[in-house]
């Protein structure tokens, strides 16, 4: 990357692998769980998520030096709630559709616990370009959990993939339904959800050594 | 800078002015854009009632596709005939007015009628209004009735179309803030298009409803009149909302479509 200094670029590939918020510093859990039993939700979070992390962060930044630490929560607390219900009445008047889909996400996002934990641990401390990578890279490192999940959480327990059947129809048995498989709805409660994290935490912390805790 | 931040004082101030900045914002994007987002709202319920009728732009068996923005004011129009309102009060539907009665008196168009704020009055004792939409669907006479109900997390509202035996002919189900991949699965073609064939009377015209049931052995939805149609996994608590709001609101409609049958007296 010869537009990011090696210092800059690493605020981004961290949190995609070593420093991920949901499978290394156990944030966001939450919301994970809820909305991956599709691929599209997952994905339309992972973008709202992307907005309000960047644009949060670089608010937070430039505020950092008048902030009053007695009351810094709230302060957070309010500019996330603002940006998301401002961006939510804008899709409201000019892509309606869209704001129909993202309507149950804008509740999830002001409590998703990664954006408060960035502007607390980053953006209070650091300037506003490092502050708009750092926000941009967590999200990310939230998107591709997100996005792993609900793949396998679709293709297992609905043998679709954004909605289309990529594993024949479970009714008339055709493709891989003939040989007798069956879709396991069981993938699609949000139990699941947690063991595909689970999953995740034990491929990445066996193969980096380095990230096991005593 | 050199503003001492943790004095009592200047952290009163920054709460403030912090909430006058912040409120002033969203009350000036709220009041701009409101006009529109009424303007949307107001297309979507026109979408919304043309979808129950089977006016659609539908491809396949994909997606729920509502008829293009621009061809609702006409489409409503031209499908449809007639807009009822029926006021219901102490179990029974009282009076019955036409649209120009109901416009007449309360100036508005009744498909704005708010179906929240009417189950208030009722709650309260006060008579309710239902309003009741008339068109044709395959040549025959149907009539679409708003129901709103609740889902796990928040509100679930639909229309649907009966005839005049109430068989239901076209429905469309919508959701505040259900479970994606789960209960929002309820605005789903799949689901949705169960519905249709189904009977909401017994052969002895006592009023049924339509259960959201599991494990019926019917997941294709073959049998029309068993009051069934198939659930969505891990969606109980939304699929029960639907059954309810069906039996709840559908029913006070009942009045209505016995009339229907009784030959004309007059």
């Amino acid at each position: 990357m010869g537009l990011l200094s090696k210092k800059d670029a690493k605020l981004i590939t961290d949190p995609l692998a070593d420093n991920n918020p949901i499978t290394i510093q156990v944030l966001g859990i939450c919301s994970a769980l809820a909305i991956t039993a599709e691929l599209k939700a997952s994905l339309v979070m992972s973008i709202a998520v992307l907005f309000v992390m960047g644009v949060g962060n670089v608010v937070i930044s430039l505020m950092r030096n008048i902030i009053p630490s007695k009351i810094r929560i709230i302060v957070q607390l309010i500019v996330v709630a603002a940006l998301v219900i401002i961006v939510d009445q804008v899709l409201k008047a000019f892509a309606y559709e869209l704001s129909k889909t993202l309507s149950v996400f804008v509740g999830l996002i002001i409590t998703n616990c990664i954006i408060m934990g960035r502007f607390e641990a980053f953006a209070l401390a650091n300037k506003p370009w490092r502050s708009f990578l750092d926000g941009i890279g967590n999200a990310l490192g939230y998107a591709v959990i997100l996005i792993i999940v609900g793949f396998f959480r679709e293709l297992l327990g609905a043998g679709t993939l954004f909605g289309i059947p990529v594993l024949g129809d479970p009714i008339e048995k055709t493709g891989v339904y003939a040989l007798g498989y069956e879709n396991n709805g069981f993938m699609l409660m949000p139990p699941m959800a947690l063991i595909v994290v689970g999953l995740i935490i034990w491929v990445q912390r066996s193969r980096n050594k380095a990230l096991i805790e005593d | 800078m050199a503003v001492n931040t943790e004095k009592n004082s200047y952290t009163i101030i920054f709460a403030i002015a912090m909430v006058l900045v912040v409120g002033s914002l969203l009350a000036f994007t709220a009041s701009t854009l409101k006009p529109k987002i009424v303007e949307n709202e107001r297309m979507e319920m026109q979408q919304n009632i043309l979808y129950a009728f089977g006016v659609n732009d539908n491809e396949g068996k994909g997606d729920i596709t509502f008829i293009a923005k621009n061809k609702v004011a006409e489409a409503f129009k031209a499908n449809v005939k007639e807009q009822l309102v029926l006021e219901y009060k102490d179990g029974k539907i009282v009076k019955t007015m036409t649209r120009e009665q109901y416009m007449a008196e309360y100036n508005q168009e009744p498909y704005l009628i708010d179906i929240k704020k009417q189950q208030a009055n009722a709650k309260a004792g006060q008579s309710r209004l239902l309003p009741l939409f008339v068109g044709e669907k395959d040549n025959q006479a149907v009539y679409v009735a708003p129901i709103r109900g609740k889902g796990l997390w928040d509100a679930i509202w639909g229309y649907v179309a009966l005839d005049k035996d109430m068989v239901v002919r076209g429905a469309f189900f919508d959701h505040a803030a259900e479970t994606p991949g789960l209960g929002a699965n309820i605005k789903q073609r799949y689901f949705i298009d169960d519905f249709e064939g189904e009977h909401l009377l017994s052969d002895t015209g006592a009023f049924k409803g339509i259960a959201v049931a599991k494990g019926n052995n019917d997941p294709t939805n073959l049998r029309k009149d068993d009051f069934k149609v198939d659930a969505l996994a891990g969606a109980t608590i939304t699929g029960d909302g639907v059954a309810a709001m069906i039996k709840n609101d559908l029913k006070l409609y009942l009045g209505y479509f016995e009339n229907l049958k009784k030959p004309a007296s007059n």
